[in-house]
């Protein structure tokens, strides 16, 4: 009895100094951004001994459909949680998240270390703080160098317009087996150039869908050109018709069977890493067509207020670690080509390395650039459903010649409705 | 002494009795326990929660605190929204053009099996039923292919009867040409037009569950007692009357019951156009193979209002109570009473 007492004394002792000497934390991250968030663990492990961080990695839907779950059962929250854009703007609605701009987070002095718009994505119109950015996606266009050389067009002639990669993808679609079907296209699908089309030329205080105000900006010249350009792509048949992420999609990038794709920069480190690895050198990335710029995708960090309240201290730490550490950011730049979030970086000698992948072309100063000229776009609650509604409208005037007017008419309609219920 | 131990022994006697008599009176709760603390945890709450929820309104992001209670709104919501007229006419479209199929081929198909095919019935009802028990995600993934614009098995199969040599000859000539104007001359878009998205997963769904239906009828078929059949071959029934006469109005108690699994069934139909037809527009372009379920799901988790959704399925329940109503008013009392 008495050697079951010590047994018993021993085991609560131990398990009481363990967890005294080990915090842990949990992370969750979806896949490819788990590819740096991994190592960035690891190396905060090193750094702090008794704090030990699980990465919990899912791929990318059913990562945020988990955190959905765990937000409104209050149960499983991770102490620190990854968002990617697309689904930021669920998240911007009260309660979410902890409003770092509050103690003891105060993330408001750090402001200043980051690009303009990245910081505003992750933030509310009324100033909460929800999330820190850690990859920022500048938006290129990557290219084939051998489809441009073999139609003796250069890629500065081609993106000086929209209008300009029209006349440049009439000639670079086409047959080249003879059998009557086109096997090389301009690009995969004409819903990119849309996509690519509506984030140009945002005013301050507006979004891609909703202004500060909250009015819907779906009915303007800004949707009417996209839906028109897109329009005239699918019609010329110079788009594949391929949806991004299917393996499709990937088949046309191994096979050079588009020569175009519009994409934040974090498509380099696909491309190289699992998607095309044989096209090393045979990419090029420019500007976007008609002197646009704008931020494709992107990446967070936030702590759920469902979090145990004890780790949160730490979970900011962490946060702050693959945030603010410039070396973190330039491990996360290096392992997949995730733009770096801090200002200070663009300066850094790394940013003139030249890209193999790219044909040595010094793709990071072109990166560098495109993010100084983006203007800040709001982040607005109803973003997900507009853009479920908007392409859907896109669809029907692709596949169904619906005329654009009265598709984008009824789109703001659905928007409206639904925004109303928004709270 | 004597006096006090038999008192012990007879303590001890009424209390093992009482013991016994317990647990004769509750060990019967207990051994069903089980099953009702499942059913109260996972069939009961959901049912009254969903029901609560269905007057709340509430953004899950939000945690469970952000309840609101809102009355009628969300049901409103749903009954003013274009969007769940239309995910009602899509299941209702496919719902009535599947089953209908099912149903059309299913019968006569288990009458062949039955009473023609004998022994090897069971090898064919079991290759019918494979479908039905395949994972709907693998059947989904192998549809896609089939209903590939280009190289899809179903393209090629039209493409190759349209360029055959008779319906060229027709097409060529003036007087055949209308008599083939039907056949497509070029590969058909199913999933990629709204209007064959319907067409395509109602094909898909026929494949599935016709065979579930064979089974049900194999089974009701074989219960018929073989001296009707006999009986009416010496009075020289051929094997149509003796369908037509003996097996359908027999068949009627199954016919009904089959029907009205069709009915729940294919208004609830969720994973096979949610994966055929995608959910980003949900159903497909125009939203033209959205069902009840699939708008319900949208409602909950892409839009974020777990109220209306609740509604949702609460307005769900009730068409189908309606429409088993229905069928069973048409169908039912008659039916059942036949056997009678």
């Amino acid at each position: 009895m008495k050697r079951l007492i010590a047994v018993l004394a021993i085991g609560f002792l131990s398990i009481t100094l363990s967890s005294a000497w080990a915090q842990t934390l949990t992370v969750s991250t979806f896949c490819s951004l788990c590819n740096s968030t991994r190592p960035l663990a690891e190396a905060y492990m090193e750094a702090n001994p008794g704090v030990e961080i699980i990465v919990n990695e899912l791929e990318y839907g059913d990562h945020h459909n988990n955190l959905v779950t765990a937000l409104a059962t209050g149960e499983g929250a991770p102490d620190v949680a990854a968002v990617e854009i697309g689904f930021i703007s669920k998240f911007v609605a009260d309660g979410g998240f902890e409003d770092l701009s509050q103690a003891p987070y105060n993330a408001g002095q750090y402001e200043e270390l980051f690009a303009d718009y990245a910081w505003a994505q992750g933030s509310t119109p009324d100033g909460r703080i929800i999330t820190l950015p850690v990859d920022i996606a500048p938006g290129a266009m990557f290219y084939r160098h051998d489809r441009f050389e073999e139609v003796g067009v250069s890629v500065d002639d081609a993106i000086g317009s929209w209008d300009d990669l029209i006349a440049f993808g009439k000639e670079v679609t086409r047959d080249l087996d003879g059998d009557g079907n086109n096997d090389v296209f301009l690009i995969a699908d004409a819903a990119d150039v849309f996509e690519g089309m509506i984030r140009m030329g945002l005013e301050e205080g507006q979004g891609k869908y909703f202004d500060n105000e909250g009015n819907v900006l779906v009915n303007t010249e800004r949707f009417h050109e996209a839906f028109r350009v897109a329009k005239e792509i699918r019609d010329a048949g110079l788009d594949a018709q391929i949806g991004a992420w299917s393996n499709e999609w990937y088949q046309a990038f191994k096979d050079g069977a588009v020569a175009v794709q519009f994409s934040g920069a974090w498509l380099e480190g696909s491309l190289r890493d699992w998607m095309a690895p044989d096209t090393a050198g045979l990419w090029g990335a420019s500007n976007l067509p008609g002197g646009a710029y704008a931020s494709w995708g992107g990446s967070f960090f936030g702590i759920p207020v469902a979090a145990d309240d004890a780790n949160k201290e730490l979970a900011w730490d962490f946060i702050k670690f693959m945030v603010l550490n410039e070396e973190s950011q330039l491990s996360a730049f290096d392992t997949i080509e995730a733009f770096p979030s801090l200002k200070s970086l663009k300066t850094d000698a790394r940013m003139e390395e030249p890209s193999a992948f790219l044909n040595g072309q010094q793709a990071r100063l072109l990166y560098a650039d495109i993010i100084d000229n983006i203007a800040g776009t709001t982040t607005h609650p109803g973003d997900v459903i507009a853009a479920e509604i908007v392409g859907g409208a896109l669809s029907q005037v692709l596949n169904e010649d619906r005329n654009i007017a009265d598709a984008l008419i009824d789109a703001e309609r659905q928007i409206t409705r639904q925004a109303r219920r928004l709270r | 002494m004597a006096s006090s131990s038999s008192m012990v022994k007879q303590e001890e006697s009424t209390f093992e009795t009482r013991l016994f008599a317990f647990q004769r009176k509750f060990a019967p709760y207990l051994f069903i326990a089980p099953f009702f603390i499942l059913f109260f945890i996972f069939g009961f709450f959901p049912l009254l929660f969903s029901m609560y929820l269905s007057f709340q309104s509430w953004n899950p992001i939000q945690g469970l605190g952000a309840m609101e209670f809102v009355g009628f709104e969300n049901y409103l919501w749903v009954f003013t929204d274009p969007d769940f007229y239309k995910s009602l006419y899509n299941t209702l479209w496919i719902g009535v053009v599947s089953s209908t199929a099912q149903h059309i081929v299913a019968i006569p198909l288990a009458f062949i099996l039955v009473l023609r095919l004998k022994q090897l019935r069971h090898l064919f009802t079991a290759a019918y039923f494979v479908p039905f028990i395949t994972s709907t995600v693998a059947i989904a993934i192998v549809f896609n292919t089939f209903f590939g614009t280009q190289y899809g098995v179903l393209n090629q199969g039209i493409l190759a009867f349209s360029n055959s040599a008779p319906i060229e000859f027709l097409r060529a000539s003036s007087w055949g040409s209308w008599l083939v104007a039907w056949v497509p001359e070029e590969p058909i878009r199913w999933l990629g037009r709204a209007k064959n998205i319907k067409p395509a997963l109602a094909i898909l769904v026929f494949w599935k569950y016709f065979g579930w239906n064979t089974v049900l009828y194999s089974a009701g078929l074989a219960t018929i007692p073989k001296e009707y059949y006999d009986a009416a071959e010496i009075d020289g029934a051929n094997a149509l009357q003796r369908f037509r006469h003996i097996s359908l109005p027999l068949l009627r108690p199954v016919i009904f019951f089959a029907i009205s699994l069709s009915i729940i069934g294919s208004m609830q139909l969720f994973d096979e156009p949610f994966i055929l037809a995608g959910s980003n527009p949900m159903g497909g372009i125009n939203n033209a193979g959205m069902t009840v379920a699939m708008y319900l799901y949208r409602e909950g988790f892409n839009y974020n209002q777990m109220g209306s959704a609740a509604a949702t399925s609460w307005i769900l329940f009730f068409v189908i109570g309606i429409m088993t109503a229905i069928q069973f008013a048409i169908n039912g009392r008659e039916g059942l009473d036949s056997r009678g």
